[in-house]
This record gives C-alpha cells, sequence and structure tokens, in this order.
C-alpha cells in the first residue's frame, strides 16, 4: 500500500470522500489557523503545500507535499525575501484564491487537482510573459517566485534529492566520462 | 604587561603565515604564531562540512539579515549561511573605499586558506623579467631559477595535483596524478590544440588537492564543499597541512585572538625587537620579543602593521622610506568569458563533484604578437551537465516537468578569464585615522581602479574565449562581461613590493624589509607584479625561501 492509499482508507474510515487537500489541511476542524511566523498561518502553509504539489505532484516518486515544500517557502520568504517581494508574494497567495472563486467559485484548496493544474498552468504562462519585459525585474511575478521556491524546496529537500534525483554525500572518486542512460536521475 | 621572548614571531596565519610557522618550527627555533582572530580547529570546527543541502535551513542560501551585515562580502559569490564564519564581521572591522574595493577577509586561525581556490600555478621567467622588458615599476629581484626549488619543496609537501603539459611559460612542478577532464573538455581541448596549431592549451586545472599518497594526508573525496573546511584535509590549507607539522615539532605556540598593532623597532640596532600585541578579546596590550618577525598578515593588513610602527622614526611607517609602502597595490581582474553548448553527448556523464575545473595559459602578447595593451589573461573554466535548477521554457508545471528536471539537462562549457593588473603608484592602500575600527585602532582607506590597459585586455578575454569555444564546436557561444570590482579576484597583492633598490621598493630580494633587516614580508603585498595566475603558490615558495635565508643570516650572526 502507498502513501495515498493509505490516505484513502483513513478517508473512508472517517466516513467521507476525499474531496482535494482538504483532508491534508483539516481546514474546516480549525478555529484559527495558528501563525507559523509574522508572515505566514498554518491554511498558508497548507495552500503553499498544495501550490507546490500542483507544480511538482506526487507520481511513482513523492511529490513537494512530502518534502513539507510549504513550511519551506514560509521560511525562504520571511527570511530572504525583500518587504517589498514578501508583499507581492503574500499578496500573490489571496490572488490565487481569488481567481478560484472567479474561475470556480471555489477556494483553491477545494478544487481537484486538475482544475488546479489548469489554474497554475495559466498563471505559468502569465508569469513566463512578464517575466521577459526587463522593466519588471526588480517586481518579480508571484507565480514565478512559488514555482522557484517549489523546485528549489523540492530538489534540494531529503525527499526530493534522494528518492527523486540522487545524491552521494561522499562521491571519494570522478568518473570524468561514463555512460548516461536516458532516465537515469540527475545527481544533486 | 608581561614580556614573552621567543626566537621568531610569525604574524598571521594563513597561506604564508602557515609556512612560515612551519619551516621556522622545523628549523628549531621557538615560534610564536599570531593570529588576529579566533581558533578554527580542524575538522572539529567545520561545522557544515558534512551537511546535506537539507540540513541547511536555506540551502545555502543569504537572508536578509545575513545581506544586511555584509554588505562588501554580499557582492559576490562567497555571502552563504554555509560558511559565514569564515568571513570577517564587517561591523566590527570596517574599512573605508575611497573607490570601490570588494575586501574579503578571512579573520581566524588559516586565514583564507580555509577557502581559497586552491588553483596553484608557477610563475616562469617571462613573468619575472616582464616589467624590466616592459619598462614598468620595478624589477623583480629574482627570477626563476632561484626559486624553483622552493616551487619544488612546497609543492612537495602542499600536494598539488596537475598534469606535465612541457608549457615553457607555465612550468610543470612535482604534481601528484592530475583530475580528469570530463568527456567534453576533453574533445574540446583536442580541437584547440589543433585550431591554434599547440599555441593555444586547455588543461586539466593545478589544483592542492590530494589525489595520491601524501603522508599524513587524506585524498580528495570528490564532495566540492572545500570551502565549508575539509574533514577528510583533500586539500592543502594551514589547518590541514602546515599548523599540523609546526605543532609536531614541539616548537610552536599558537596565539588567537591576538591582533598586533605594531612592529617594535631600535632605531639603535635598526631592527624590529618584537611585537605590541592587543587581545582582541580582554584588550590587553602585550609586547612580545623575537630575534626574527615574519609579517604574513596578508597583503593589505600587512601594510597597516607596516604603516601604524615606527612611526616617531619614519611618518609613514616602518619600511615607508622608498615612498612605495602601501602602493602599486595590485588584484586579478576577471569575471569576463563566454559559454556555450556542447551537442552530442547525451549519452555520457560523470560521477562525482570535481572541486576543480580546465585551465587555459596565458597565449597574448608573446611570441613576437602586440596587443593593445600589455600582459596577458588566463582562463578558468569546464564543462557539466545541467542539473534540477534550469529553466526549461517549453514546460509548465506537472509531471512533465518533474521528469524533465530529475534528468540530467544540455551539456555546457564556459570560461571566465583572469587579468593581469599592472601595478600602478596610485593604486593605493592609506591609513585613515578618522575610522576607528571596534578596538579603536584606525583602518585602511583603499584606492585603487582598473586602467586603459585593463579595460582593453577584457575585450580579449571575453572576444578570444567566444572564438575558442566557436572553433572547438560549441553551439550557441555567449560573451559576457558581468562586470569587475578591485578587490573581487580576492588576490591583492603589492602593498610593499621588492626590489633591488631601497629607494624604490620596500622588500629586498629575500622578502627583508629594507628599513629592518630581521622583518620579513612573504605573504601577496610582496608581489613586484602580478602576472595572471593564482598567487598563493607563489607566496609560499617565497615564504619558505625567506625562512631559509632567515635562519642562515641568524646562524652568521647576522639578524
Amino acid at each position: 500500500m502507498n502513501r495515498r492509499e493509505a490516505l484513502s482508507s483513513v478517508a473512508v474510515l472517517l466516513g467521507g470522500t476525499i474531496i482535494g487537500g482538504q483532508l491534508f489541511s483539516l481546514a474546516g476542524c480549525k478555529s484559527t489557523p495558528e501563525m507559523v511566523n509574522n508572515l505566514f498561518n498554518s491554511d498558508d502553509v497548507g495552500l503553499m503545500d498544495e501550490i507546490a504539489e500542483t507544480i511538482i505532484p506526487e507520481t511513482n516518486t513523492p511529490g513537494a507535499k512530502a518534502a513539507k515544500t510549504g513550511a519551506f517557502m514560509a521560511l525562504m520568504v520571511k527570511d530572504c525575501y525583500k518587504p517589498e517581494h514578501q508583499q507581492i508574494f503574500t499578496a500573490g497567495l489571496k490572488t490565487i484564491n481569488d481567481l478560484a472563486q472567479k474561475q470556480y467559485q471555489s477556494s483553491f484548496m477545494d478544487l481537484d487537482a486538475e482544475k488546479r493544474k489548469t489554474m497554475l498552468t495559466a498563471l505559468d504562462v502569465e508569469q513566463k510573459e512578464y517575466s521577459e519585459v526587463e522593466a519588471n525585474k526588480e517586481t518579480p511575478h508571484y507565480f514565478r517566485m512559488l514555482k522557484e521556491l517549489t523546485l528549489l524546496g523540492f530538489f534540494t529537500s531529503e525527499v526530493g534529492g534522494t528518492q527523486v534525483l540522487k545524491y552521494v554525500e561522499v562521491p571519494g572518486r570522478y568518473d570524468a566520462c561514463i555512460p548516461y542512460k536516458k532516465g537515469d536521475p540527475v545527481y544533486l | 604587561m608581561s614580556n614573552q621572548i621567543y626566537d621568531a614571531i610569525v604574524i598571521g596565519s594563513g597561506i604564508s603565515g602557515g609556512w612560515a610557522a612551519k619551516e621556522l618550527t622545523e628549523k628549531g627555533l621557538k615560534t610564536l604564531l599570531l593570529e588576529r582572530g579566533e581558533n578554527i580547529e580542524h575538522v572539529k570546527d567545520y561545522k557544515n562540512a558534512t551537511k546535506a543541502p537539507w540540513e541547511l535551513p536555506h540551502r545555502g542560501g543569504r537572508t536578509q539579515e545575513m545581506i544586511n551585515n555584509y554588505p562588501v562580502l554580499k557582492r559576490d559569490y562567497a555571502l552563504s549561511e554555509k560558511n559565514l564564519n569564515y568571513w570577517v564581521n564587517e561591523k566590527e572591522s570596517p574599512y573605508v573605499e575611497t573607490k570601490r574595493f570588494d575586501w574579503f577577509r578571512g579573520y581566524h586561525v588559516g586565514g583564507r586558506s580555509l577557502m581559497w581556490g586552491r588553483q596553484s600555478y608557477r610563475w616562469s621567467n617571462m613573468d619575472f623579467e616582464a616589467n624590466a622588458k616592459d619598462g614598468i615599476a620595478v624589477d623583480w629581484p629574482v627570477r626563476y631559477d632561484e626559486i624553483a626549488p622552493w616551487y619544488s619543496h612546497v609543492e612537495k609537501f602542499a600536494g598539488i595535483s596537475g598534469s606535465k603539459e612541457g608549457i615553457t611559460h607555465l612550468p610543470d612542478g612535482e604534481f601528484l596524478p592530475p583530475m580528469d577532464l570530463n568527456c567534453v573538455e576533453k574533445d574540446v581541448a583536442a580541437r584547440i590544440k589543433s585550431e591554434y596549431k599547440d599555441q593555444r592549451q586547455m588543461i586539466i586545472g593545478r589544483v592542492a588537492h590530494v589525489t595520491g599518497p601524501l603522508p599524513g594526508r587524506s585524498n580528495c573525496q570528490y564532495r566540492n564543499k572545500c570551502d565549508l573546511g575539509c574533514p577528510f584535509g583533500g586539500y592543502f590549507s594551514t589547518q590541514s597541512s602546515t599548523l599540523p607539522a609546526a605543532v609536531a615539532t614541539g616548537n610552536l605556540t599558537l596565539r588567537p585572538y591576538s591582533i598586533v598593532t605594531k612592529i617594535l623597532y631600535d632605531k639603535d640596532s635598526q631592527k624590529a625587537t618584537g611585537v605590541e600585541v592587543l587581545d582582541a578579546q580582554t584588550n590587553q596590550t602585550i609586547e612580545y620579543k623575537a630575534k626574527v618577525i615574519f609579517l604574513c598578515a596578508s597583503t593589505l593588513n600587512s601594510a597597516w602593521v607596516l604603516m601604524n610602527s615606527a612611526t616617531d622614526v619614519w611618518a609613514g611607517g616602518l619600511g615607508s622610506s622608498s615612498g612605495e609602502l602601501g602602493h602599486n597595490l595590485m588584484d586579478h581582474h576577471f569575471r569576463t568569458g563566454a559559454s556555450g553548448d556542447a551537442e552530442g553527448y547525451e549519452d555520457k556523464y560523470y560521477f562525482g563533484r570535481r572541486p576543480n575545473g580546465i585551465y587555459i595559459p596565458r597565449f597574448r602578447n608573446m611570441n613576437g604578437e602586440k596587443r593593445d595593451y600589455i600582459r596577458g589573461f588566463g582562463y578558468q573554466g569546464g564543462a557539466s551537465r545541467q542539473g534540477w535548477n534550469r529553466e526549461i521554457a517549453e514546460l509548465s508545471i506537472g509531471v512533465d516537468l518533474k521528469e524533465a528536471l530529475s534528468e540530467p539537462g544540455k551539456w555546457t562549457i564556459g570560461m571566465t578569464g583572469f587579468g593581469e593588473i599592472l601595478p600602478y603608484h596610485e593604486n593605493k592602500a592609506v591609513l585613515d585615522k578618522n575610522v576607528k575600527d571596534k578596538w579603536g585602532l584606525p583602518v585602511l582607506a583603499l584606492d585603487a581602479e582598473i586602467k586603459e590597459n585593463e579595460i582593453n585586455m577584457r575585450r580579449d578575454m571575453m572576444e578570444d574565449a567566444k572564438e575558442m569555444l566557436e572553433r572547438a564546436g560549441i553551439k550557441n557561444v555567449k560573451g559576457r562581461d558581468s562586470g569587475y570590482g578591485f578587490g573581487q579576484g580576492i588576490h591583492e597583492m603589492g602593498t610593499a613590493r621588492m626590489g633591488r633598490d631601497p629607494k624604490t621598493s620596500v622588500l629586498n630580494k629575500h622578502n627583508q624589509v629594507w628599513d629592518a633587516k630581521n622583518v620579513y614580508v612573504t605573504d601577496g603585498s610582496f608581489m613586484t607584479s602580478g602576472n595572471c595566475v593564482n598567487p598563493s603558490l607563489t607566496y609560499m615558495a617565497f615564504t619558505a625561501r625567506a625562512v631559509d635565508h632567515a635562519v642562515s643570516e641568524l646562524k652568521k650572526m647576522n639578524l
């Protein structure tokens, strides 16, 4: 039984069906979401986890949520972003929920995986066009931030770095020229 | 105040100071090694050296707090949470930038030997004769034949990996086995060799890593985490190499937190008698006496110590009688070159993280050729396959992106030139008594810039890189010049140059201060010109030679 199947069984035991990531965030069970730092609360982390999971989904290997990418984003934005970039980022999270409301009359968390992907794919097109404009360099698009943090958070995590990529702490030697077979993972 | 007496005092524990301490103690001198900063003990204090990327909270990145606290270090790659404690606290130790000057300092035992780039090249006679031939600055008082045995001496102990190539102007050394070029580098090297009819070479970098048997050391493990400190001692540092050798003699006393404020000078004997030390923790002043002093505090700080010493005799400080102390400040300018894609190697890869790259030795202004500048540059670079951290324009999000980034990307190859900066008298460091550091000591004001010769050279550094890559069959070749801030090469040199005449130089050919013969200055400050190769191996060789001279002079009662 893999992790997803395990969760499905739990859902059955609870007498419900899984709707999106609701079960993971347990949003409905909480009165006030806990602040994880001065910028984000636990609901935000849940939302960032689901956005990250949409960008890097679970396949036969774990996805971004399993690597706790939401919590990583909360830390990075708080510690490493300039205040004006923090502002773009937090406003962006709100925009994503507003867009979900507008397009699907639902919060992002309540959307199924396919609708999430459709929505974020459109945002990725938007950020690519936006990022090509030199004048926008100082004010990056919020979805570019989300995507970059997802990739960084996932691929340099233990889950991403060892179960999706390969990481060897002490290679011990350098083999300068070896065969590569399509499908073999890249070294972190 | 206590008076303590040693045979020798070494000021500074970096690459040069470590070597001075090793050579002096091995020759039987009771030696005091003074280091202004904290101790970093080999292996034990390399806090992040064995951490995986995910064990660093920001995965090695830089926080806003770090950016605010390190306004100089943030200008280049060096600012990272991985080894922040190896870089100087900029608030405690300010300096004045009369012109922009990127001064990247390490104030701790081992100095920058812990974080250095480890590339190690000999100079040749072309380099030692250059000033005389061009009629600039002053002539080097040393030629290759005199220093070659000392290069051998230090290479054998430090452990330099490299390939023997028979290149006259980049002499071979006492090498441990070379690291290998990867598939793309090997083919590009062969193409460059044939395209340029043996006038240009691409070789594996010569690097201070252990790649074969070397007593007391372990082989490089290809982790490429060198600047965190190596728990295997795989590369040369004070901690891995010279310090344990000095300690083993029983003749060494290491004293961290010891800021040397001045060299004490006796007018009658015209010699130094010792040093005054300010304890960085207690603020106590202590005097230490010795027969001979090795000043190895790094180019700019050695100039500072001299400028702050014997000012009652010479207003400009000890060694200032020529008017050259603090002048002729040099570095290597770089950050311009080219890169492109290597096609047709999709079925090739490599294993291990080689902490080294390719080197293309200087080829300009040689063999009768004359450009619109003098001297030249070499290239460092390498080929690799892109990792997860790459842009894939045609992919958006989801499974396709995940799968694509989980595999290696295309092969790319890039190179950046490292160019010579001429020794301009007006490029200088001076004392600024209006600005004080944490300990109330005056600081340095740095005033240096590159000029027409370097600016003209930079054009070739980019264009030649583009041309070579294109002629080697590389696709999508793009040149780039990321700009250069003086000091960014972290190869400061020349504030106490050696020469043949006390009227125009600070040191004689043995690294002795003309004005105080028992003071030897053997870090980058002695450099009469800068050449274009990484300088540390040359400091090692001159330091060992200077110690040999000092000990023989002591025996002859000349000091």
